[in-house]
């Protein structure tokens, strides 16, 4: 049995003519479900690239990715957005759209499918953010909350309709230690709970001690993997 | 209004938020599809109020087909047709009555130097059957130099005319001649005049001293019941066979007027360049409104579409925006214009109304637009990768 993601032999350019530069080089990769791996390395290295190709957000030049057992080398849009709808992204920034309260933001990740019981979106979207202990904060726009709080938000925006794979790229970068913490801590848990496999990009080493599995990426290739200490030169 | 615009689309109403969120944007984009409304409202007022003033001057008429010279575009252009003519068109089959009609311009000097300038027709008033009740008391005019005047005419005096009847007619000099007022016709003014006036064909050779009874400028005919006015004009086209006549059913000849008024004559157009100019520059606001909107929120797109959200969901969103705008702007639009075209047609004397027909057009056309600049608006979106739009 495959994992939810398989990389193979991925390669991937920036720009055109004589400004394009590789930025990945032939990642071959096997991400086990359930678990939380992350992906580090220094700025440049290629693994915020990495994680918008297995993500969908970028559309596959050379090599494939098979993801949740779909091919993404020539998906068409529609393929890509029917995937992204299986997928929740968590962003560096935020990315909450400010003219929406905390519970429209998290009920836009529900919006996207097709239900027969939309009454029971809002119920779901206060449940969640309960649990993330934003209960008292159901109807605060984006502005009126903390770093940290926003951040909770968009975690529930991305869990709220239960992905089978979570992407995040620096969820910690705009918090502070503590809260930082907190909120990977968060995701762990919840993704113990309901078996979401969970991919995290940081070069935050205060949290590298929750990960089941780390891959350090170097200039566009996979230089370290706790899963197989095997190391390329 | 959050939780209805929610139950009407069935979705988080993204479109609305975003543009309340911004309560002087939306203030300021709602003026300015205001604006773009009022300018057009305007135009097409003053613009159907070209076509309805030329209408109006026909409106008296009780005829089916209409005899012109072939230069005639209007009831007060054109050569002369000789009367023969008539008595040639009487004896094609189908036709029952004929009345020749005569055009000039008279103009009535006023107490206080002004001059109101009246566009005469001479009838026979022995054919009152030509004639609706608009031409008012034809039988008046059957006595020597007797006038039926515009009491709406611009530039009378508003009272002047209220009071006069052919037993209390007013006496006034124009072309020379005593003519006496002996009732009163409520056209109102057009572009060309300011008003109608009507005489007896008798009376207008005394006023027109260098026409002949010989030369009307039109001559007017009557089907007999039953006929079909296109079978009945076709027949005296053949019957008659000059070049220099056009002969059209009088509906034909009223659309063919309006034609000309609206789209030869620089007035027409130029009204109809400042729909367009309206129309334009309505889409340019709108499209600077809604592109600025994407902008703002094309990092919110980007992360909605990498959630997993397609092309016709935003498109839903813009348009759900661009019905708002157009609402918005559109309304007090309307309650302004209605009350500009009170000014003007107090002012101009000129029919100047709005139809239902005509806001409702306008709105589509606001909505339209809205929508069309919304679409533009948003192809910057369509082609993008979600990643690259962080």
């Amino acid at each position: 049995m495959t994992g939810p993601i398989t990389v193979d032999s991925l390669n991937h350019w920036f720009g055109n003519g004589e400004a394009r530069i590789q930025a990945l080089f032939d990642i071959n990769l096997e991400i086990q479900p359930g678990k939380l791996t992350i992906l580090m390395g220094p700025s440049g290295s290629g693994k915020t690239t990495l994680l918008t190709l297995i993500g969908c957000l970028r559309e596959v030049q050379d090599g494939n990715v098979m993801l949740l057992g779909k091919p993404l080398r020539g998906a068409t849009p529609k393929q890509y957005n029917l995937l992204r709808r299986r997928l929740g992204f968590i962003f560096q920034a935020h990315n909450l759209h400010q003219s929406l309260t905390a519970m429209q933001n998290v009920r836009m990740g529900l919006e996207l499918h097709k239900s027969a019981n939309t009454a029971e979106f809002d119920r779901a979207c206060a449940h969640l953010l309960t649990q993330l202990g934003l209960g008292q904060r159901l109807d605060y726009l984006p502005a009126k909350l903390s770093g940290g709080q926003k951040q909770r938000v968009a975690i529930a925006r991305a869990l709220v309709g239960n992905p089978a794979i979570v992407f995040a790229d620096e969820p910690t970068a705009a918090l502070d230690k503590e809260s930082g913490q907190k909120t990977v801590e968060l995701l762990k848990r919840l993704g113990q709970v309901r078996g979401t496999t969970t991919v995290m990009v940081t070069h935050d080493n205060r949290i590298l001690d929750l990960a089941d599995r780390i891959l350090r990426l170097e200039d566009g290739r996979i230089v370290h993997d706790t899963a197989s200490t095997i190391h390329r030169p | 209004m959050s939780n209805l615009m929610m139950r009407l689309l069935g979705r988080i109403p993204l479109g609305w938020l975003q543009l309340v969120s911004n309560k002087l944007r939306f203030a300021a984009a709602a003026s300015g599809v205001g604006f773009a409304c009022i300018l057009v409202f305007v135009q097409l007022g003053m613009m159907g109020a070209f076509s309805d003033a030329t209408r109006l001057s026909y409106s008296g008429f009780r005829a089916d087909i209409m005899i012109s010279a072939s230069d005639s575009h209007e009831l007060f252009d054109g050569s002369n047709v000789a009367r023969r003519r008539m008595y040639q068109a009487l004896a094609v089959p189908g036709v029952q009555q004929a009345c020749p009609l005569f055009v000039g311009m008279t103009p009535w000097q006023q107490a206080d130097g002004s001059t109101v300038e009246f566009r005469t027709l001479g009838i026979d008033p022995e054919l009152d059957s030509f004639f609706g009740p608009e031409m008012g008391d034809i039988e008046a005019l059957k006595l020597g130099n007797s006038a039926l005047v515009d009491r709406h005419a611009r530039g009378l005096q508003p009272d002047l005319l209220s009071h006069v009847t052919r037993e209390q007619p007013l006496k006034f000099e124009g072309l020379g001649q005593q003519l006496s007022i002996v009732g009163t016709v409520s056209f109102g003014g057009g572009f060309a005049g300011d008003g109608f006036m009507f005489v007896s064909n008798q009376t207008f050779m005394r006023l027109f001293a260098s026409r002949f009874s010989g030369a009307p400028n039109h001559i007017l005919l009557r089907v007999a019941p039953g006929e079909d006015v296109d079978v009945v004009a076709r027949r005296v086209r053949q019957a008659l066979e000059v070049p220099s006549l056009q002969i059209r059913s009088l509906a034909q000849a009223i659309e063919q007027d309006v034609k000309y008024q609206t789209t030869v004559r620089p007035t027409g157009l130029i009204f109809g360049f400042g729909v367009a100019i309206g129309i334009v520059v309505g889409i340019v606001i709108v499209y600077q409104i809604l592109s600025t909107d994407v902008a703002d929120h094309l990092r919110e797109y980007a992360t909605f579409k990498a959630m997993g959200y397609s092309q016709g969901y935003f498109r839903s969103v813009i348009i759900e925006e661009a019905i708002i705008l157009a609402v918005a702007g559109f309304f007090p639009a309307l309650i302004a214009s209605l009350t500009i075209y009170a000014v003007m047609a107090k002012a101009t004397g000129l029919p100047i109304e709005m139809g239902p027909d005509r806001a409702l057009l306008v709105l589509v056309g606001t909505v339209a637009s809205c929508s069309l600049s919304g679409m533009i608006a948003m192809r910057k979106l369509a082609t993008a990768d979600p990643a690259d739009l962080f």
